[in-house]
């Protein structure tokens, strides 16, 4: 069966553009709470699927937007290979093209670098129907600007994915995860102290008093790394850092506003009330706070930001504000590529 | 063309006199960068000391419409820091101070002057080193690795430039300061640390860059594997890096680059073989030893001729010495060369190697091979005199056709050389027209005018015919001293 549908979106983004008619664009739909609220007819994609290519020698898959995420990781994870950066679904029928354009990252974040650092190529229809191609399937490409990039983690208000090009890499050996009694404070700095040794911590947690520590390499290294810190063997590896990853963990149950701070390194503890889940080795750390309170001016106090992820009260805006030369730029940018103002218009900040 | 005196005049009470060059004495040896065929003296060359001096320069430019051209080092390879007519070259070498090193942090904070090696230098007495290794890091900074996306040996498994940058503080033609990206990596918005790595300059001037620092190795191993064709040495790389092992470097060399580079620095590459084959793995000590099991047995069971693993790091270095002295080698065995830049799907390797073969051979000019092959980034060099009538034609066209060629089998026209000058007809046969106008749409946003060194990296349609090539004199590159690679 053909899953290519990008003349019949071509074909609905031209008449909305003609239109003026905003446009929501909606992969599986997991991910609507993420930004702000966006008014429009949706624009589905979830049908505009299919991997393309993967070849494991080339560490590159290929597929349409609408692939859901679940099949791309069995695809790879089949070929002993995995998506780096470890993305949260928050659903089963989160997509490809919903993943690239949230630009979010898991546990592996601190380790990997963010989603956008595999992103090697697109095709993308712009707000006024055309289909372009950027970057492309291999590793090193300087061939144009960087467009590729640029739409991960764009919320889909400059383009709607269309196919992309991933990096992907080998799962490694083995993995082990252990647990470590410490408070915040201390947990922070062990962190970054264990981030900067040569260890391969590919993920580093700090939830309820006990940090947790991912490590990967053969059972030789696993061993050693082991060995030389200690702390409890935690059993059940995967599901622990999938309820991180997930959210399912009870520290993101309820309906209090859930803030997502990233921080620079070492950053110190926040002052925020209440006792934050700290992932990415201190990088990024999540804060329940009551309505009414919000995080933008602690985070940017220590030179980080913080987004309102979930549970945002009315009337809140849920990124961090942009300096007025930055929100100029943003509005040319979106000015060439959507014209008309078409594709989830407000998604990101109030007149983009 | 005679400098508009009244620019001349703002520029040298914003940065003092010594720093606004004039006089065609002093403003010949900035005429062009590493790609030395294309040469344009500059009318006004500025040299600010500070990033408010930068802007001064911007902001007076930007009064009197006066095109203006970013430069670091003048180590690019394709002619991007060329000067415009009637424009400012703008030399960023005087911000060279190092701000801060973070080890705690492991992050570097530089001024755009700042050398690439210098980067690391500082860094490594606290473990700690910038992971990008340009093959001209001791001469290049990083304002103009950030312009070029710079690469080096070891991008497949420590990636880019764009990997490894954290912020950047850009002076734009609007006379605007933007942070792009942060600290932590995250920050609200587009992306624009990525758009802006890569752009030559297109869209504004990089004043400061806040880079991420790494851990050096535990352990580093390298492996010379040599073979008696190329077919199985190229099929070699696809193997080890489907095994499951990402080399920190994969480099491959054929029989004329491997003689080449062995007669001018005997560094004891076997002279019979086809092609030769350098895995470089590192990590913590159990994981290089499985590794290095693994690629040994490997590279056995694909047929290597000849295994050798250096037995430390003199002999590592030694075994380098010739990969990274290939350009200036093969240099020598003719008197010009032009140096491509594609990169390929990695499955194509062979084919693509053999087709350039039997387009060498019907164009009647040799063609030597090393490149990074854990990348697919090829850097043939095409052999030519340009003395005899219609060989550098020759060149160029059969240069064209391996572009071209890297473009039929899913590739780019330029892996990390940059687009400049050099590379504006082959992008016209990457991108199609639609593409070609959003890159110069974007360039809009950023630089509503075209100040901002126009005319490079992206051709304009009306541009679309030309050709050019990296052209080498004499076996001269610039920067002779600096080892390619």
């Amino acid at each position: 069966m053909d899953r290519d549908c990008t003349s019949a979106l071509v074909e609905q983004v031209r008449e909305a553009s003609v239109r003026r008619v905003p446009l929501r664009v909606v992969g599986g739909d997991t991910k609507r709470f993420h930004g702000r609220a966006t008014e429009g007819r949706a624009l589905e994609t979830r049908e505009h699927g299919g991997i393309l290519r993967h070849d494991p020698a080339e560490l590159v898959l290929t597929a349409r937007a609408g692939t859901p995420l679940a099949e791309i990781e069995a695809a790879l994870a089949s070929k002993g290979q995995r998506l780096p950066f470890e993305p949260p679904h928050f659903g089963s029928g989160a997509t490809l093209g919903g993943t690239v354009a949230c630009g979010l990252a898991g546990p592996a974040r601190a380790w990997s670098g963010p989603l956008r650092d595999f992103v090697l190529g697109a095709r993308v229809l712009t707000g006024d129907g055309r289909v372009l191609r950027f970057g492309g399937e291999v590793m090193k490409n300087v061939a144009g600007y960087d467009v590729a990039r640029l739409l991960a983690g764009s919320l889909g208000i400059l383009g709607v994915l269309l196919d992309v090009s991933l990096k992907v890499l080998p799962r490694p050996p083995g993995e082990r995860t252990l647990a470590l009694e410490m408070d915040e404070a201390t947990a922070l700095t062990r962190l970054a102290e264990l981030a900067r040794s040569a260890l391969p911590l590919s993920a580093g947690s700090w939830i309820d008093g006990r940090a947790y520590l991912r490590f990967e390499g053969s059972d030789a290294t696993l061993d050693e790394v082991q060995r030389r810190l200690g702390g409890e063997v935690v059993a059940e590896s995967r599901d622990f850092w999938s309820g991180l990853r997930e959210q399912s963990h009870p520290f993101f149950a309820g309906d209090a506003p859930l803030w997502r701070c990233t921080l620079p390194p070492l950053a110190p503890q926040l002052s925020i009330e209440g006792t934050p889940l700290v992932e990415w080795n201190g990088l990024q750390r999540w804060y329940r706070c009551p309505p009414g309170v919000t995080a933008f001016a602690a985070a940017s106090a220590v030179g980080g930001h913080a987004t309102l992820f979930r549970h945002a009260p009315a009337g809140v805006d849920v990124f961090s504000p942009l300096p007025p030369a930055m929100l100029r730029l943003h509005r040319a940018l979106k000015r060439e590529l959507d014209p008309a103002g078409i594709l989830n218009p407000g998604r990101m900040y109030a007149d983009l | 063309m005679t400098p508009d005196p009244a620019l001349v005049s703002e520029l040298r009470s914003a940065l003092g006199a010594d720093a606004v060059l004039v006089s065609a004495e002093a403003c010949t040896p900035f005429e062009c960068d590493a790609l030395n065929t294309q040469r344009r003296r500059p009318d006004i060359v500025a040299l600010p000391r500070s990033p408010e001096q930068v802007m001064a320069v911007l902001n007076a430019c930007r009064r009197h419409a006066t095109p203006v051209v970013a430069r670091g080092a003048g180590t690019g390879l394709s002619g991007g820091a060329l000067p415009v007519a009637g424009g400012v070259l703008l030399v960023m070498s005087r911000l060279d101070q190092i701000i801060e090193i973070d080890p705690a942090r492991r992050i570097a904070r530089v001024q755009p002057g700042v050398t690439n090696l210098e980067i690391s230098q500082a860094a490594a007495p606290f473990g700690l080193y910038y992971a990008p290794d340009p093959s001209s890091q001791v001469a290049c900074t990083i304002g103009g690795n950030v312009a070029e996306n710079s690469g080096g040996v070891h991008c497949l498994k420590h990636g880019l430039t764009v990997h490894n940058l954290l912020e950047i503080r850009v002076a734009t033609i609007d006379g605007e300061w933007l942070t792009l990206g942060s600290a932590s990596g995250e920050a609200p918005g587009l992306a624009l640390l990525p758009l802006f790595t890569g752009s030559e300059g297109m869209l504004g001037v990089t004043v400061e860059a806040t880079v991420q620092l790494k851990p050096l190795p535990e352990r580093v191993e390298l492996v010379l594997a040599a073979f008696g064709d190329v077919r199985r040495c190229a099929d070699a790389v696809g193997r080890i890096i489907a095994t499951g092992i990402v080399p920190a470097g994969l480099e491959m060399m054929d029989a004329p680059a491997i003689r080449a580079a062995e007669a001018f620095v005997h560094c004891g590459y076997p002279t019979d073989a086809a092609a030769l084959l350098l895995c470089e793995l590192d990590g913590l000590n159990h994981d290089v030893q499985r590794e290095l099991d693994a690629v040994q047995a490997l590279l056995h069971d694909c047929g290597a001729t000849s295994l050798r693993v250096a037995t430390g790091a003199a002999e590592r270095l030694r075994m380098w010495s010739g990969r990274k002295s290939a350009f200036p080698a093969v240099g020598r065995l003719a008197p010009d060369y032009f140096c491509m830049d594609g990169t390929i799907p990695r499955r194509h390797l062979a084919g693509v190697l053999e087709r350039i073969g039997e387009m060498s051979r019907a164009a009647g000019l040799p063609v030597a091979n090393v490149f990074h092959a854990g990348d697919g980034n090829l850097h043939p060099l095409i052999l030519f005199d340009a003395g005899q009538p219609g060989e550098v034609e020759r060149a160029e066209y059969l240069g064209a056709e391996i572009l071209e060629l890297c473009v039929a089998v899913g590739g780019t026209v330029t892996g990390e050389h940059g687009v400049g000058v050099e590379k504006l007809g082959p992008m016209c046969t990457q991108f199609g027209a639609d593409e070609l106008e959003a890159f110069h749409a974007l360039k809009r946003a950023f630089d509503p005018d075209g100040l901002l060194n126009p005319g490079k990296a992206i051709p304009t349609l009306a541009r679309c015919a030309d050709y050019g090539a990296m052209r080498v004199h004499g076996g001269k590159l610039p920067f002779s001293h600096l080892p390619r690679f």
